[in-house]
């Protein structure tokens, strides 16, 4: 059977996602909880989640989190990252013997930063260089994949429920500002656990409940700017796309949604001029980044999350507000799950992203 | 009637039971096969002059004629068809180079029909085209450009002139001159009635037309007939016409006998010469040399339109266009190896270039691999029948498509292949005044809306049905197509897989 | 008023030229910068140095003075208005011409003239004070082509393949040499003197521009290359 990457497998699934805006912390085993709630919506497939603030010792290095299929892999991806990092600290990732996850591959991470002579040779920004190191394990080196590599965050997924991905990751020892979580429901998939989400690159990282029928369009136009969509999956290009925009063209995350979810030419037709001009112009220069079909993503990024729908509102989408923190999720019933009484609970319009961000203070905590 | 060395192509029936000797098939008939005995008793028919347009047939009162293929046994072998026969005679005759009219009658692949679309089942929703919002709208032209913003952080709306099209198909090239001004008065009305647009191929704009300038792009060619400043600026957008898919690598001739009248005038030739616009430019013997021309005529339209750059689709079609994207042409026009033409060289038509769906796809390959694909929008042409080639073609990686034949057949054509003589019955592909005035404008452009209207309600009915509402979002998804009976190499240089994978 | 071209790219330059609400623009330091005067109706460029390639396209009247040499394609499809080369001029001079006036003292590239047409009204005149290159007068539909031939008078003063393709117009050569291997579609003739009478403004004209004396070029034989037929490639074709 293929696997993700050699040919594009749908999923449907559960999202959930919690953030504390005065950068308070946010225990894992929470996030455990409020995923576990919606186990209808995942098959026993795959599961993850992303936490963020999670390495405050760590939080000026890039985190790698790596599968490795065996030690042979291992040892020609650290010489490779030997090569190009200074690495500070390695270390296999915390696991407990769980029953229903099992096939686990080598669990490494690794703390480091670019090394300074490598990265003035390559003429590059630190972080294109990162991506660039990231992107040559994926695709060239056979039984390594580096499946988060952003500051201060991780992403831990498996093949299986996650509730049970969670137990096995021991999540409940660690503590950040901000937590999504995913749980899988693919129609069919050969137990690859680099086919589980999060996807992530960098600190931005990617939950997303749906299938774009724009997919093709999308991966066929963002892969002409360096990016290898090797899984074949939404997230994944999602997640480059964010990037690319981002990252690369200087988009903010809205003008960045305003590209994906672009509204209806009609709905833009009946914008205020100043609004009207801004959204045409996003919409005919990145026509080929827009997505159509269902999705309701969960973007992750240093200091906050945002949380965006399809234009047409394919997917369900929820937060909830209490104090500081809001939670967003795919089910009302996860959100109660943590936090029985809220502020304030709404559903975003499809198309239009809801942004939070932790305050500045707190972020630099 | 003098000996011929071939049996016609075509028998003419007369039912004389029917037959009331009114004598309409005479009159209606260009090419003289209908006449009278001398006593006008009876009515006889020199079928060698037959094209097989049906004219007569659809014009007789009694229904009194039928035109049938000759069924005359021709000796032909397994390398010699009666048509390689037949042209041998035709040119043992005349010594001449055979022309023909319409595209090619050789049966090459058609890949569309060996491609089929997607639909969404369960994991995705589609999408009902009736009641929900559903956009075919196109914006045509260059998209790459930097993100700048004012000092407030404010987006620059940065992007050149872009066309917008209200529906993803515009009508092909074809000349004042090749088409009577009736067919382009037709096209001119049906494209502004649509909101897409025409093009007035290389010969230049009636005066009568600049009112649908905004719909019109305007053709320049070799010969540069009919284009001074005011045509320039009157059209929504600039097309050089570096080659065809009839006829790669060969030119435009019109013959004297067609530049006539309006026609001598808009083209601005003295009536009655040849008008010849042998392929190439003469300012461009290389791809820097598109750039000069590329600029002149957008120094000359003040940097207010898109400039379109056509091409044949010949075997190293990938690279010429990557050089076109990066010459400062804003749309390129691909036509393929089956496109229809006014008049081409019979071996030429039939034997140079690649199908449309080959190079569409190794051009928006080719593009994405530099990085490119963005600079310029890729418009594709040469035998798009229907509503699903449009869709195929946009999932390929079409921005638009041009149709030429199909909006001839759509006013009245009936691919006699005789356009090349000048005769036609229909008045489409004629200059003479009693043929031309058969031609109903207003039907013609009705014809016209309803084709492209009736096309657009399918394009969208496939669309919802792959959970697609946007045309965009369907160009270059090439995972909305699988091959069905294709070699490994078609399906690679296609780039989808096998129905079934 | 004056426009210093040093370091100027097309795009800046051209627009200067257009931004320019006198009538008489003066351009210094050209230096290969293309496009220059395209598509202009109504003023008077004078241009030191020299200009780049497609000078004085679409031009639509008003006058381009070149005080040096020109490039290639100078006056691609001129409408109007006058381009005068204090030089000599690239290939494909001409090209396409529907109406006006190039004066060029020097010499002209390949294919001058090509496809030059005329209708009515609009009859486009090319003169080239010295030689012009091969093809001259190619696919030619209309107009005057004048070759002085100044400066050699021993030889044709043009390439080969003179007036291939051509259907219309004339082309009037100062010169006692005909080719023998004309074009099938080329008929050469003495001029007439009625026909010698129609052309003499623009010798004179030519010779007032540039300060020759036009008793130094005349009396001399003139011949003028006319097309054979209307429809060169008529019986060309069979119809399949």
């Amino acid at each position: 059977m293929l696997k993700e990457g050699q040919i594009r497998i749908p999923s449907g699934c559960a999202i959930s996602g919690v953030i504390d805006l005065e950068g308070g912390g946010v225990c894992g085993e929470e996030m455990i909880r409020s995923i576990s709630v919606m186990h209808d919506r995942s098959n026993g497939l795959g599961g993850g989640f992303a936490g963020y603030g999670i390495y405050p010792q760590y939080k000026n290095l890039y985190a790698f989190h790596v599968f490795y299929e065996d030690q042979s892999a291992r040892e020609e991806c650290e010489k490779f990252l030997d090569r190009h990092f200074d690495i500070v600290n390695l270390s296999k990732i915390p696991t407990r013997k769980h029953p229903r996850i099992t096939d686990a591959p080598l669990l490494w991470r690794y703390f480091l930063t670019p090394l300074a002579t490598k990265l003035s040779h390559s003429q590059l920004d630190e972080r294109e260089y990162v991506v660039r190191c990231v992107t040559r394990v994926n695709t060239r080196m056979k039984g390594a994949h580096i499946f988060s590599s952003g500051k201060n965050m991780g992403v831990f997924k498996a093949v299986g429920f996650p509730e049970d991905v969670g137990e096995f990751f021991r999540l409940e020892e660690y503590e950040g500002y901000a937590w999504t979580a995913h749980g899988r429901y693919p129609t069919n998939t050969p137990g690859w656990w680099g086919g589980a989400h999060p996807f992530a690159l960098l600190d931005y990282s990617v939950v997303h409940n749906g299938e774009i029928s724009s997919y093709d369009a999308n991966r066929r136009f963002i892969e002409m700017f360096g990016y290898k969509c090797s899984l074949l999956t939404d997230t994944e290009v999602i997640t480059y796309v964010i990037d690319y925009l981002v990252r690369r063209e200087g988009l903010s995350l809205l003008e960045a949604a305003n590209v994906m979810a672009a509204p209806f030419w009609t709905t833009i037709a009946q914008q205020e001029p100043e609004r009207r001009e801004r959204l045409t112009f996003l919409r005919q220069a990145y026509s080929s980044l827009l997505m159509t079909g269902p999705f309701s993503i969960l973007v992750g990024f240093e200091g906050g999350l945002m949380a965006l729908n399809d234009r047409l509102k394919l997917r369900s989408m929820v937060i909830g507000e209490r104090g500081s923190r809001v939670c967003i999720a795919s089910e009302e019933c996860a959100i109660r799950a943590i936090s029985p009484e809220l502020d304030r609970i709404w559903s975003p319009k499809g198309g239009e992203a809801a942004i939070f961000r932790c305050k500045e203070e707190a972020q630099c905590q | 009637m003098s000996m011929t060395a071939f049996a016609p192509n075509f028998e003419v029936l007369r039912d004389m039971d029917r037959c009331i000797l009114c004598g309409k098939c005479t009159r209606e008939c260009s090419y003289g096969v209908h006449q009278f005995s001398a006593d006008h008793k009876r009515l006889h028919a020199d079928e060698a002059k037959c094209v097989n347009c049906f004219r007569c047939v659809a014009a007789c009162p009694t229904r009194a004629i039928k035109i049938i293929r000759n069924r005359q046994a021709v000796n032909t072998s397994t390398n010699w068809s009666a048509n390689n026969l037949r042209e041998i005679y035709l040119q043992a005759a005349t010594g001449g180079v055979l022309l023909s009219g319409m595209g090619t009658t050789k049966s090459y692949p058609v890949y569309w029909d060996k491609l089929l679309i997607n639909a969404a089942q369960v994991t995705n929703p589609s999408i009902d085209p009736l009641r929900e919002p559903m956009e075919t709208r196109t914006y045509l032209g260059r998209s790459a450009v930097p993100v700048r913003r004012d000092p407030a952080g404010k987006l620059i709306n940065t992007l050149p002139p872009h066309l917008t099209i209200e529906t993803p198909i515009l009508f092909a090239a074809m000349s004042y001159g090749a088409i009577s001004y009736n067919a382009h008065q037709a096209l001119a009305q049906a494209a502004t009635e649509l909101g897409t647009l025409y093009n007035t191929g290389e010969g230049g704009l009636h005066r009568d037309l600049y009112q649908y300038g905004a719909n019109t792009i305007v053709q320049v060619a070799s010969g540069r007939f009919g284009v001074h400043r005011q045509y320039l600026e009157a059209g929504a957008a600039v097309e050089i016409k570096i080659g065809q898919g009839a006829k790669p690598g060969i030119g435009g001739h019109l013959a004297g006998a067609k530049n006539i009248g309006d026609i001598s005038k808009t083209r601005m030739i003295p009536e009655g010469t040849d008008a010849i616009s042998p392929a190439p430019h003469h300012d461009i013997y290389s791809i820097e040399d598109l750039r000069q021309l590329v600029y002149s005529l957008k120094e000359a339209t003040a940097y207010k339109k898109p400039i379109l750059v056509k091409i044949a689709a010949v075997h190293n079609i990938a690279s010429i266009a990557s050089g076109i994207a990066r010459s400062g042409a804003d749309i390129i026009v691909i036509d393929g190896l089956r496109a229809g033409t006014g008049a081409a060289p019979t071996q030429t038509r039939d034997n140079v270039g690649i199908p449309i769906e080959l190079a569409l796809a190794a051009v928006d390959t080719r593009l994405r691999e530099e990085g490119i694909r963005n600079h310029v929008s890729l418009v594709a042409s040469g035998t798009i029948r229907n509503s699903a080639d449009v869709v195929k073609a946009i999932a390929l990686g079409a921005d638009a498509v041009a149709i030429g034949t199909a909006a001839l057949v759509a006013m009245g054509c009936h691919m006699c292949h005789s356009c090349h003589t000048g005769h036609c019955n229909w008045g489409i592909c004629t200059q003479t005044p009693e043929l031309t005035k058969r031609l109903d404008p207003g039907a013609a452009r009705d014809a016209l809306v309803h084709l492209v209207g009736g096309w657009t309600h399918e394009i969208k009915e496939m669309m919802g049905g792959m959970g697609i509402n946007s045309i965009e979002t369907l160009r270059g998804n090439r995972l909305m197509l699988r091959g069905i009976g294709l070699t490994d190499a078609e399906l690679k240089i296609l780039g989808v897989m096998h129905a079934g994978q | 008023m004056k426009i210093d071209a040093h370091h100027m790219d097309y795009l800046l330059l051209n627009q200067a030229v257009r931004r320019q609400t006198d009538s008489e623009v003066e351009i210094d330091h050209c230096l290969g910068q293309r496009f220059i005067g395209t598509g202009l109706a109504n003023k008077t460029l004078v241009i030191n140095g020299v200009p780049g390639n497609a000078l004085g396209a679409y031009l639509d009247g008003g006058r381009i003075i070149v005080r040096g040499n020109a490039q290639d394609a100078t006056g691609d499809t001129m409408n109007d208005g006058e381009i005068i080369i204090h030089g000599s001029s690239g290939d494909a001079t001409g090209y396409s011409m529907r109406g006006g006036l190039i004066l060029v003292k020097g010499n002209a590239g390949y294919r001058a003239g090509i496809h030059m047409k005329s209708y009515g009204e609009k009859s486009p005149v090319l003169v080239v004070g010295g030689a012009a290159g091969s093809f001259l007068g190619e696919y030619q539909a209309g107009g005057l082509i004048l070759v002085l031939g100044i400066g050699c008078e021993d030889r044709a003063p043009y390439g080969y393949f003179c007036g291939t393709g051509m259907h219309g117009g004339r082309i009037v050569v100062r010169s006692d040499h005909i080719p023998e291997n004309l074009p099938d579609q080329v008929a050469a003739s003495d001029l007439t003197p009625g026909e010698l009478e129609q052309i003499m403004p623009h010798i004179h004209r030519y010779c007032e521009t540039f300060g020759i004396d036009p008793q130094s070029l005349l009396p001399h034989r003139f011949y003028v290359l006319t097309p054979n037929a209307k429809n060169p490639y008529q019986r060309l074709y069979a119809m399949n």
